[in-house]
């Protein structure tokens, strides 16, 4: 088994993995953590100073950049994407996976086509023009719906309920009596409890993330927290130790859910990986 | 991807023995409760999925200007793209950053997943630190890189200075932007793609690896010959999804211009979704920005079209 023991090659290759991942999100923290002049300086510092408590605070009360309703907004909106997303993909990847019906291998496959189409950018110009005609523009709504539509989730949940509810058990089930939804709630809601968190933990990150949309759809006065990113960037484009404080903050959620459950967003984009 | 069908077990006729005050009931949960639980998600594909694809169609055939008034162009707006050099700059740069990010990203994601199949300590620990990128916030990234290229007081350009390099002026330059754009891509994706390239190897039935050891073949022959080969179909899904995150690139590009859809001074990095959102939604040229989006979309099947039959072929049958 010796082809399996790394040699100081690869070592010295994750070494460098590991250090460039992490670079980024450390010269984040240096900078947010000095002031202005150091920021500038050549050479540049490598250490965190202590300015950060400071740096933070001056975000927050930045007016222009709203950058606490922005935080609050991007977790509403990646919130209710997530849940609607989960139970939604939760419910139609049962029925794909454990019951049977016509036409349902024809509308898996759509479901597999939608999700090769870029409609967040396709259907750009149809979606603005339906929240203008809606009121809705700068608005949270505008920003959630569109989203809601999430094709990947259903293929997720459909591969994984079908490894983990065994047909047998469905069938079993149905012979005691219990309806379809009761079989749901009782028999496959608990075995699928995994492959819901990978989805939704995915789907609050890519929600967290968005951009495209928000920045069409939304006004710098509702912003989501990339939106409130983008005003600082552009009103205060030299001041970087403001800047890198709202970036920091604005990872902050992410990076702590990541720590939270970094086994099960490993193990399931492994396991999705296989199965997909 | 492949759609694996079910075992189909044998139903049984348990139903016959129900009382029949139920029958009606059962029966309806069983015919239509499969198409009740899978019609929310068809539901939202009507109204955001469909409804805008049909409308994008409807309204690239359309002129509308910034008074209000509408006027029926026919494939006006498609040609008159064909023949605009603005939008074949986007186009330009687009494939470019794509490559430039796409090539290096996959042969590093490759032998990253490779070293990260061996056996190591902290193996857990390690192989999060690699998915970190993913979890950041991305236009957070964007401004770290843009200040990172920054022309005065950029650590690459100070580092690049150790070698007697002059400063280089990222933003102002094509090749330049387009190669810190990419960095920021692949900083993002590597680990990711490493991580799933490293969930098909682990399918890979070891016996391959020691027949071939006996064999005498070397670790990187059993790279070429074994892994790249077994790993086509996971080769196939990732290169499909980097062709379409990569062609409808925005966040980067955009934050490196500090948030502005123009790309550059002259348009340098500007990619062909930041030309669909400048024509729709800052010169509200609706009829344009959709005919854009409509070859956005061309563009993508091309790529995808492109990129599959060229992954296809590797370590393919000779």
């Amino acid at each position: 088994m010796t082809n399996w023991s790394p040699t100081v090659f690869t070592r010295v290759m994750l070494a460098l993995a590991v250090l460039l991942s992490a670079f980024p999100l450390y010269w984040m923290l240096v900078i947010a953590s000095r002031t202005n002049a150091d920021a500038v300086s050549v050479p540049p510092p490598f250490l965190p100073g202590g300015n950060l408590g400071d740096n933070i605070i001056a975000v927050l009360n930045n007016e222009d950049a709203k950058f606490l309703l922005g935080l609050t907004n991007s977790f509403i909106v990646a919130a209710t994407v997530t849940v609607s997303v989960v139970i939604i993909s939760t419910l139609a990847g049962f029925s794909f996976a454990n019951l049977q019906f016509k036409g349902r291998n024809a509308l898996l496959v759509l479901v597999l086509l939608t999700m090769a189409v870029p409609l967040q950018q396709m259907g750009v110009v149809p979606l603005y023009r339906l929240m203008v005609s809606l009121e809705w523009t700068g608005t949270l709504k505008a920003v959630i719906l569109p989203y809601l539509l999430n094709g990947f989730g259903v293929f997720l949940m459909t591969q994984y309920t079908r490894q983990a509810v065994p047909m047998e058990l469905v069938e079993a089930a149905r012979v005691d009596g219990a309806a379809t939804l009761r079989i749901w709630w009782n028999v496959v809601l608990p075995a699928v409890r995994p492959g819901m968190a990978v989805l939704g933990i995915n789907t609050f990150m890519l929600m967290w993330n968005d951009f495209m949309w928000p920045l069409i759809v939304l006004t710098p006065d509702n912003p989501t927290v990339q939106i409130a990113i983008t005003s600082l960037n552009a009103r205060f484009s030299t001041n970087y130790t403001l800047i890198f404080a709202g970036t920091a903050l604005s990872i902050i959620p992410l990076v702590a859910v990541f720590i939270a459950f970094g086994r099960q967003i490993v193990g399931g984009l492994m396991e999705g990986a296989v199965k997909a | 991807m492949s759609l694996d069908t079910l075992p189909r077990a044998a139903r049984s006729n348990h139903r016959r023995s129900r009382p029949p005050g139920r029958r009606w009931r059962s029966r309806f949960d069983v015919k239509a409760m499969p198409y009740a639980l899978v019609s929310p998600y068809f539901l939202l594909f009507a109204a955001f999925g469909l409804f805008p694809l049909a409308f994008t169609l409807y309204y690239s055939l359309y002129d509308y200007d910034l008074a209000g008034t509408t006027e029926w162009a026919g494939l006006g707006n498609y040609t008159a793209l064909l023949g605009d050099e603005d939008f074949w700059r986007a186009v330009i740069n687009t494939v470019g950053i794509f490559v430039l990010a796409t090539v290096p990203q996959m042969l590093l994601a490759l032998f990253l997943a490779n070293a990260l199949n061996k056996r190591f300590k902290f193996r857990l620990a390690i192989r999060m630190s690699v998915l970190l990128p993913l979890v950041t916030s991305v236009v957070a990234v964007a401004v770290v890189f843009t200040q990172l290229f920054a022309r005065d007081w950029g650590l690459v350009n100070w580092i690049l200075s150790w070698f007697g390099i002059d400063a280089f002026n990222w933003r102002a330059e094509r090749i330049p932007s387009w190669i810190a754009i990419a960095t920021m891509v692949d900083w993002r994706w590597t680990g990711y793609n490493a991580i799933i390239f490293l969930a098909g190897m682990q399918t890979i039935p070891r016996d391959l690896y020691e027949a071939a050891a006996i064999d005498g073949a070397s670790r990187r022959r059993q790279f070429w010959q074994i892994t790249l080969p077994m790993l086509r179909p996971t080769l196939i899904f990732v290169v499909l999804n980097s062709t379409i995150g990569g062609l409808t690139l925005f966040s980067e590009p955009t934050t490196f211009y500090n948030g502005n859809v123009d790309g550059g001074s002259q348009g340098q990095f500007q990619t062909v979704a930041m030309f669909i959102v400048k024509q729709g939604f800052r010169e509200f040229d609706y009829g344009y920005a959709a005919a854009a989006a409509w070859l956005l979309f061309l563009l993508i099947l091309i790529g995808a079209a492109i990129n599959f039959l060229f992954v296809r072929r590797i370590g393919g049958t000779k």
